[in-house]
């Protein structure tokens, strides 16, 4: 009998706990605590995409490169001092918020589009943008439509499931007012394919993601692009809302590739320009203020993002340009070369 | 003291205190996740509601049964999913019940050419993971359809092509009747049967109650076109250029390829938990009741029906019904090819342009128990009605 009592008063005691312990989870504090995990775990957490090459992509040896992979290689550069101190999480466009929300990921770096509704709905943050695309149709060469003008009433367009390009493709042929059969698959390999064997006429995604896929398709000499642009998707990285130090640090690490390129510091040079003349580039490299100070990191920071990813251009040319993806930078030059890139100065 | 009560002696309290703190812990399970998701998700600015429900979706879905457009809300998009997978699981079912009930009775035939293809069937699908089996009828058996403009010709009035399966389109004049006078006839044919039981049960007589109530099915429907005003015409798909090199049907109706890579991998594959249990069910019912039944006069056809089946029936049924059960949530896979089914226009599309997944989630969660259920209630009343009824 006495046993009985004692488990009852153990099993209220033990409820009172659980329901008293809640009230100390989640973030909020001031201190940084994806910063102190990140340090403590001694990797960063980074999701990519399943594989678009030029962005995140994986050779076969498992290891991962494009310009948005380069975003968390400089942030765990600047975090951790080893550019290759990353996990990285394949997500499929639908899992990729969550994922980030709930904490599996820290940074999400996957040629994902900044809008409203996600930077203000769903407890995401955008830091910057690292790739100005715009959304495009892919059809085959011999098909004879050379403009999107050429479309007609019953035309099939496939693209992937729960993203921005879904509804823009909407958007678009209903300003045209043309009827079209929307086939929306989860993974862009199986996009890719059914448009390939035929199943859809057309195939609309980011055109830098167009560009990317063709070189996966069964003969990409038989599709081309199509000149017109019918939406605007500044693709950038992504972090939790709610630690602003955290937030800073990934804007910064990406701030500060595009920076290093506007005044010509680069993987090879940065560590000779320390005693340069021009106070920018010092600050740069870490040998004038303490800018890594402001979110609790060494003075070295951006010079070992320089010098172990390279400065923006470095990553373009080595993933996009080189690759034969996108060999002409468009919109994604330096606004001191006629670009639209353009970042707040580091001081 | 309160604890004097539970003294362990009375009966009542020891069969009570083991309930009730299991209750107790259950509860504050459920409500230490409730108020941890609720807290967590207050730290990073996600709110929680339904209220997206009425929310304009602005997505397209390729196939809908009812109307439906991008100007319609989310909570729309969510029906159109709903019905779009009871639609495969229904064909799902339907195909899945005849074929394997072919397959179950032919293992048994004394063919050995029939018996050993059906046992092999049964070895090869049952064993093939059903993803890949998806996959297998999506991209390499469908696949190998020809462009529209090659499409293979059904007499000129049906198509199949890579797009899809064209069909003429049926269009009534006084639907309303012709579906009356179907309903008035099933009516009809119940009371005909029963007459018949009757008359077989007091003067031994029998009717021929299929060919009648095969007849009156026929005939009663055929009527009304010729009396009441009910017509049928076709509208037929016509191949549609759409450029030099791209063609498409226009006009019909379109069955699309995933819909019927879907069904077909669904059917194929329950289909051979189905025909085990059919097989198991005839296997069940012992020899002598079919002599038993043969050394009173009754025709082979009569001990299937009166002997055999309905003893079989009550083996097959409740296993039948968790493979209804199974193809019915198997058909979530349809996201991996683009059948807009539940899964992927609501915890899809929806939940991604939203953000909400706890919500779209519990929603789709319930939706999958609510039909399971659905099922479930329907095969037991269906089971009941065939057990033995003792007199």
């Amino acid at each position: 009998m006495k046993s009985i009592k004692t488990w009852i008063l153990v099993g209220f005691a033990s409820l009172l706990l659980v329901a008293c312990g809640q009230g100390g989870g989640g973030a909020g504090s001031k201190k940084s605590k994806t910063l102190d995990n990140t340090k403590k775990a001694g990797f960063v957490k980074c999701g990519v995409s399943q594989g678009l090459p030029g962005f995140s992509n994986a050779d076969a040896s498992g290891n991962w490169s494009g310009i948005d992979v380069d975003v968390c290689r400089a942030v765990a550069a600047a975090v951790l001092g080893d550019a290759d101190k990353v996990k990285y999480t394949p997500l499929s466009a639908k899992e990729r918020f969550t994922a980030l929300t709930s904490g599996e990921i820290d940074v999400l770096a996957r040629n994902t589009t900044w809008t409203l509704s996600r930077d203000a709905d769903i407890g995401l943050t955008f830091v910057g943008v690292n790739f100005y695309d715009g959304q495009g149709f892919m059809v085959r060469k011999n098909s004879g439509i050379n403009s999107v003008n050429d479309f007609k009433d019953g035309i099939s367009a496939c693209t992937n499931t729960g993203t921005t390009t879904e509804l823009n493709m909407r958007d678009f042929f209903n300003s045209k007012n043309i009827k079209y059969e929307p086939i929306a698959f989860e993974k862009a390999d199986e996009v890719v394919q059914a448009y390939d064997a035929g199943r859809c006429d057309t195939y609309t995604t980011d055109k830098s993601g167009l560009a990317a896929q063709r070189t996966k398709m069964s003969n990409p000499d038989e599709h081309k692009v199509l000149p017109e642009t019918i939406s605007k998707e500044p693709l950038g990285p992504v972090v939790r809302q709610g630690d602003s130090v955290w937030e800073d640090i990934v804007r910064w690490s990406l701030n500060t590739m595009i920076e290093a390129e506007e005044y010509g510091v680069n993987s090879s040079n940065a560590s000779s320009l320390k005693d340069s003349d021009n106070p920018a580039i010092k600050r740069l490299v870490g040998s004038e203020g303490e800018l890594g100070a402001a979110f609790g990191l060494d003075n070295d920071w951006s010079l070992r993002i320089i010098e172990q990813v390279g400065n923006y251009g470095e990553s373009y040319k080595k993933h996009i340009a080189d690759t034969g993806i996108l060999p002409n930078r468009g919109p994604n030059e330096l606004w001191t070369k006629g670009g639209i890139l353009y970042v707040p100065p580091a001081r | 003291m309160i604890f004097k009560k539970f003294n362990i002696e009375n009966k009542k309290a020891r069969d009570l205190i083991p309930q009730v703190v299991t209750i107790l812990a259950l509860l504050s399970v459920i409500i230490y996740f409730a108020t941890n998701a609720q807290i967590n998700m207050g730290n990073r600015g996600i709110s929680f509601g339904f209220g997206f429900l009425n929310q304009e979706a602005s997505f397209d879905i390729t196939f809908s049964m009812i109307e439906y457009d991008g100007s319609h809300s989310y909570g729309r998009a969510f029906l159109v999913g709903l019905l779009n997978t009871i639609l495969v699981s229904a064909i799902g079912i339907f195909f899945a019940t005849i074929a394997g009930v072919i397959v179950g009775v032919s293992r048994l035939s004394d063919n050995y050419l029939i018996a050993k293809v059906a046992e092999w069937y049964v070895e090869i699908f049952r064993n093939i993971p059903l993803i890949l089996q998806i996959f297998f009828w999506y991209f390499a058996a469908l696949r190998a359809l020809p462009l529209p403009e090659n499409g293979i010709s059904f007499n000129d009035i049906s198509f199949l092509t890579i797009k899809g399966w064209y069909v003429p389109k049926f269009i009534w004049t006084n639907f309303n009747i012709f579906l009356l006078s179907i309903i008035a006839a099933f009516i009809a044919i119940y009371f005909i049967n029963s007459y018949a039981t009757k008359q077989r049960e007091q003067f031994g007589k029998q009717l021929p109650t299929a060919i009648i109530s095969l007849s009156t099915l026929i005939l009663v429907p055929l009527i009304t076109f010729l009396f009441f005003g009910v017509s049928l015409t076709f509208e037929y798909p016509v191949l549609k250029q759409l450029s030099p090199t791209v063609f498409t049907f226009e006009g019909g109706v379109s069955i699309i390829p995933e819909l019927i890579a879907l069904a077909l991998a669904l059917s194929m594959y329950t289909a051979t938990f189905i025909a085990e249990n059919v097989r198991a069910g005839i296997l069940g019912v012992s020899k002598g009741q079919k002599e038993a039944a043969a050394s009173i006069g009754l025709t082979k056809n009569q001990i299937l029906k009166l002997v055999v089946m309905p003893q079989a029936l009550r083996i097959i049924i409740p296993p039948t019904t968790n493979q209804y059960l199974n193809l019915t949530k198997n058909s979530s896979l349809a996201a991996a090819i683009a059948y807009p089914d539940i899964v992927l226009v609501f915890a899809g599309t929806a939940l991604m342009q939203t953000g909400r997944a706890i919500e779209i989630i519990s929603i789709t969660m319930l939706t999958y128990l609510t039909l399971s259920i659905s099922i479930s209630i329907f095969m037991n009343w269906y089971n009941k009605k065939m057990a033995i009824k003792e007199k």
